[in-house]
């Protein structure tokens, strides 16, 4: 079994950057990430990191990558499954491969969240969707919903009237009071959009794809598609079992990026991090690299 | 046309149907579908890839099937069907979110997923489909 230095367990901006430390260090280092790039890669404009006035998530993401792997450190595109500590040392599993290391920088980031009803990973793709840049053009003179009242949702709905016959807002608060006075003011002058406030949705219904959706008003409504937009949730799986601190679902960490386990840092948005943002990982990932790094040194002396 | 455009034009040719053939990957679209995609499954089995330019996530997809592509070297086709011109294919196959992968033998869909996986998920789906 290969044995490594640190591993740095997620492959965006905080585990990248964590990756390009390490190398100029000169520790063993391995990056195992589900999905590289991250959350930021799917952004389609960033405005606020220094150096470009505009790229894509993809494009800075992928320059990130490119820059991890000119230094020699391999990037593996995985998920892993368990994070187990033996004495000194931890033990990585995925699904095929096990890998030790005497260091762990937890990078996992968030992911959307889903609604948490049944049948709603069977529809994944057959009315449900995660995605409305992606999936909006699919959806032509359709009905659909969006479930949710962030800025996210209000643009998704914006989006999808330029296709859809119908859109329709469900959202369990009775106004928009997270979202931006600007895009309120444009649902409310969209024809096509109709909000349905202080509602949740219980059931979604149709076999092979999408049909309906039972609201808890006990009201049934016809759709084609539904558009979830309820905000992320960490991934926090791993940290979990590793019995590591939460404070509201995010790593806690100090200002040295250390969790409660010894020989276990964070960086990014997985920890309980003031300002969730891709400069923000960047720097905690550099953080968390320089202290594992201090601490690899300061055992081996 | 004269030689040296149609020279070059021959060698562009050349070039591309080698590129496909080191990568296995074939562009498709509504014109080409039932050839590229339906009618060469029933010689080998076709990976499609339905995406679109304005999708990031399919962006973020498209490397690691290529990647696999290059790996498993023959024993898949690569079809990148970009929905923008494969309107009809999208319809027939039900396509309502992308990225959307099916796998097709024999001239039907045997497997299928939605959203970007990592690659050992893509690589079991594969090895237990292939």
């Amino acid at each position: 079994m290969e044995e490594y230095d640190l591993m740095i367990v997620g492959s965006g901006p905080a585990g990248l950057t964590a990756a390009v430390y390490a190398a100029r260090y000169k520790i063993k280092t391995l990056v195992i990430g589900e999905q590289i790039g991250g959350l930021a890669a799917e952004a389609n404009e960033i405005c606020n990191f220094p150096s470009y006035k505009k790229i894509s998530g993809v494009e800075l993401t992928q320059k990130m990558r490119e820059q991890v792997e000119d230094l020699g450190i391999e990037i593996k595109n995985s998920l892993v499954d368990s994070i187990e500590k033996f004495d000194s040392l931890f033990l990585v599993k995925t699904t095929s491969e096990e890998f030790k290391a005497k260091k762990i920088i937890l990078t996992t980031g968030t992911e959307k969240r889903k609604l948490g009803l049944e049948n709603e990973n069977k529809l994944l793709g057959r009315g449900i969707s995660y995605c409305a840049t992606c999936d909006a053009a699919f959806f032509r003179n359709k009905v659909v919903g969006v479930v949710g009242g962030s800025n996210a949702a209000l643009t998704a709905a914006l989006l999808l009237s330029k296709f859809a016959n119908e859109v329709y807002i469900i959202y369990r608060k009775d106004r928009f009071f997270r979202a931006e006075p600007m895009w309120i003011e444009e649902i409310e002058k969209n024809k096509k959009i109709k909000p349905i406030f202080n509602t949740n949705i219980i059931e979604l219904r149709g076999e092979d794809k999408l049909e309906a959706v039972k609201l808890d008003n006990r009201k049934e409504l016809r759709l084609d598609g539904l558009f979830v937009e309820i905000g992320s949730v960490s991934n926090s799986k791993l940290s979990n079992k590793l019995g590591i601190e939460l404070e509201e679902g995010y790593i806690k960490v100090d200002k040295k990026q250390k969790t409660r386990i010894k020989g276990v840092f964070a960086a990014g948005d997985i920890t309980n991090s003031p300002l969730r943002q891709i400069i923000v990982a960047c720097s905690q990932g550099a953080v968390a690299a320089n202290s594992a790094y201090e601490e690899i040194r300061n055992e081996a002396n | 046309m004269d030689e040296e455009e149609r020279l070059k034009k021959e060698k562009t040719k050349k070039l591309m149907e080698e590129t496909e053939k080191v990568q296995n990957k074939i562009e498709v679209n509504d014109s080409n579908f039932e050839r590229e995609v339906t009618e060469r499954s029933k010689k080998v089995p076709v990976v499609v890839d339905f995406w679109a330019e304005w999708c990031k996530p399919c962006l973020m997809l498209a490397p690691t099937l290529e990647k696999l592509a290059k790996e498993y070297n023959g024993k898949f086709a690569l079809a990148k069907v970009n929905v923008d011109g494969a309107q009809i294919a999208s319809q027939k196959y039900g396509i309502m979110s992308i990225p959307n992968v099916k796998l097709f033998k024999d001239g039907k869909v045997v497997d299928e997923f939605v959203g970007v996986y990592p690659e050992n998920f893509i690589r079991e789906w594969l090895n237990k489909n292939l």
